[in-house]
């Protein structure tokens, strides 16, 4: 019997039982779809996480004071003081792979103009924080080398800042501002950015020279740490290693001790988030997969109970000159219609639910052409396994019995 | 002498039902030749469905020759015999057996799919000439389901002859039928007898075998019985003084 004689008897026999073979389908569908959508929502979403982290400079490197552990225990990296300006001058002279680099030191505190006030932190930078974060002011201006040298009293703001003191929309430039008791003049405003990947608002800050948080705010001689940028994004180990040399040298540490700092790259970052993000998407489309093998399951269902229903069939066909295998073809391949079709409109559902999610929940999303591959691919699968069960079955009928059947 | 198309020699058929073993079979021995029209006679339990699985290569005996058309069917395994079927057997039932929701063509061309030497137009034309010989040209297109019961036997009987068969194994193929559809059918077979066909017909009717050339009797699996008729009746003739249905 060829292929296409068999396609024809099973396309006969399913159009024989409409309503039946497309609920049959339907969990195919069903299972397809959702396997398609949820690598989609998966996809989107980790893309999203990468250009978010792109965008932050993934080839950022942060310095922070204080080894991670010490004798076991965890350290708080504020109770650490061992990132002094001495180190950062010593990277700004000696670091060949670093593009750019700011110390920083927070305080935190009370932001007041007139009877407006808003808790936030000043975070102590000096000029090269906009390269570094990629960041680009509004309007007026970012603070000068001669600010961070002379300590001066300014400020630039973020746009949530800039909303909270000055409810009346009026222009914050040039106008004087108090973090706490210290005066400060507004020479500029960055440009609003939002919430990044993990919910922080990236707006909610405001931008003071270092210099100005460790004499004027905190008092101290300490950094909190050494954010930089490395020339290259795929080198920053290569960086890494050069940080360590260089402030292992100004710490004076001798071999065998362990390094009084830490640093963490942002490419570490972004592999942390993304191993979890596939974590995600591996348990949404397995919990997709279920649905897909329930719904082959019903396949078999279906099968069994036609096998038993054209019992009286199969024995016509194998006494009329059908041999097993060409009864096996037959029911195998029905069941190898209803799965491919279901694939087919699957895939089919499973991009308008991923567009629809795209269009009301303002998800990211992302079909790969892959994850079409894959469910479609693993839904022939199930509808040869799932088939060939009951295909066997029928095929194994013995012809005297099944011409009798009742 | 006619040609030998059915040899059967001290044939046995036992069946183990539990601990105990069925002996459906006990040694039966004839042959058939080519143009015979055979009833094969029996009461339930006879051992005449047993005998009829077998010449149709549906079950092999348990001891004993059986020669088809000069092959022996003994030794042969399951996809040998259901090639036999397909070629050299034409298969009526009682119960028609048709594909539901079916046309009669389609029904009809079903023996010559499982043939891969005949292409779908020999096949169709095959079909249709075989429709045509058991008088329902008119009716090429009609589903299986649109059908009366005599129309359904015919349709079996076009389906039996298509595949050009050495024999005609006839299962009761009268039994679900009134009597004067009967005897309609009654009367194709006997044309297919006048023109030189080998059928062998199963029943425990013994009115049929009025109308057979040749009449075997079963009795707990033996041949108690086998006589020609030197005075084969018309079927036709019977058809026609019936009187047709009014009511």
């Amino acid at each position: 019997m060829n292929i296409k004689n068999l396609l024809k008897i099973a396309l006969k026999a399913l159009n024989n039982n409409k309503m039946r073979c497309f609920l049959t389908m339907l969990g195919v569908i069903i299972g397809v779809g959702a396997v398609i959508a949820m690598l989609a929502i998966g996809q989107g979403s980790k893309n999203s996480i990468k250009a978010q982290i792109s965008e932050m400079g993934s080839n950022m490197i942060m310095i922070f004071p204080g080894a991670e552990r010490r004798g076991g225990v965890r350290q708080s990296s504020d109770d650490m003081q061992t990132l002094k300006p001495s180190d950062y001058e010593a990277l700004e002279r000696q670091a060949t792979t670093i593009a750019a680099m700011t110390p920083t030191v927070n305080g935190s505190g009370q932001w007041i103009n007139g009877n407006n006030n808003y808790p936030s932190q000043a975070q102590g930078v000096n000029t090269q924080y906009l390269e570094i974060r990629q960041r680009r002011m509004a309007r007026g201006e970012m603070f000068t080398e001669v600010d961070v040298k002379s300590a001066a009293k300014v400020c630039v703001l973020g746009k949530t800042l800039v909303d909270n003191l000055f409810p009346d929309g009026s222009d914050p430039i040039g106008k004087v501002v108090r973090f706490g008791k210290i005066p400060m003049t507004v020479i500029g405003v960055l440009e609003e950015k939002g919430y990044n990947t993990m919910g922080q608002d990236q707006d909610d800050l405001a931008l003071v020279p270092y210099t100005t948080v460790m004499k004027r705010v905190l008092a101290t001689d300490y950094l909190q740490g050494i954010q930089a940028s490395a020339i290259d994004e795929n080198e920053t180990d290569r960086t890494i290693e050069e940080v360590t040399e260089i402030l292992r040298t100004s710490h004076k540490l001798r071999e065998g001790e362990e390094d009084n700092f830490t640093i963490r790259s942002m490419q570490e970052l972004a592999e942390m988030i993304s191993s979890t993000s596939s974590m995600m998407t591996v348990l949404l489309a397995a919990v997709a997969g279920i649905s897909l093998l329930v719904g082959g399951i019903g396949i078999m269902n279906i099968m069994i109970v036609s096998v038993t229903e054209r019992t009286r069939e199969i024995g016509l066909r194998m006494s009329i000159g059908a041999r097993g295998r060409d009864i096996m073809m037959q029911f195998l391949i029905e069941a190898i219609i209803i799965s491919v079709t279901g694939g087919l409109l699957g895939i089919f559902t499973g991009g308008i639910a991923t567009w629809m999610i795209s269009l009301f929940a303002h998800w990211p999303v992302q079909i790969e052409a892959s994850s079409v591959i894959l469910s479609f691919a693993v839904c022939t699968v199930i509808g040869i396994i799932f088939g060939f069960y009951p295909a066997a079955k029928a095929s194994n009928l013995d012809p005297i019995e099944a011409i009798r059947y009742e | 002498m006619a040609k030998e198309i059915i040899r059967i020699e001290n044939l046995k058929r036992y069946f183990k039902v539990g601990n105990e073993t069925v002996k459906a079979l006990r040694g039966v021995s004839f042959s058939i030749y080519e143009g015979e029209f055979v009833t094969i006679m029996g009461t339930s339990g006879s051992g005449k469905s047993t005998l009829l699985n077998t010449l149709g290569c549906l079950d092999t005996p348990t001891s004993g020759e059986y020669l088809l058309d000069g092959i022996s069917v003994k030794g042969m395994g399951k996809n040998e015999r259901a090639r036999i079927r397909n070629r050299k057997i034409g298969f009526i039932f009682q119960n028609y057996n048709l594909l539901p929701k079916t046309t009669a063509l389609e029904n009809v061309e079903l023996p010559l799919l499982y043939n891969s030497a005949v292409n779908a137009r020999e096949r169709a034309e095959r079909a249709e000439r075989c429709l045509r010989d058991v008088g329902l040209g008119e009716r090429l297109l009609h589903k299986s389901n649109q059908m009366s019961g005599g129309q359904q036997q015919r349709v079996a009987i076009a389906r039996a002859l298509v595949n050009d068969p050495v024999i005609i194994l006839a299962d009761e193929a009268t039994g679900n039928l009134d009597t004067r559809t009967s005897f309609s059918i009654l009367t194709l077979f006997q044309r297919l007898y006048k023109e030189g066909r080998t059928i062998i017909f199963v029943t425990h009717n013994p009115e049929i075998a009025l109308y057979s050339s040749r009449n075997i009797t079963l009795r707990d699996g033996h041949i108690v019985s086998d006589e020609y008729n030197p005075d084969i009746k018309s079927a036709e003739e019977v058809y026609r003084n019936l009187p047709e249905e009014t009511d």
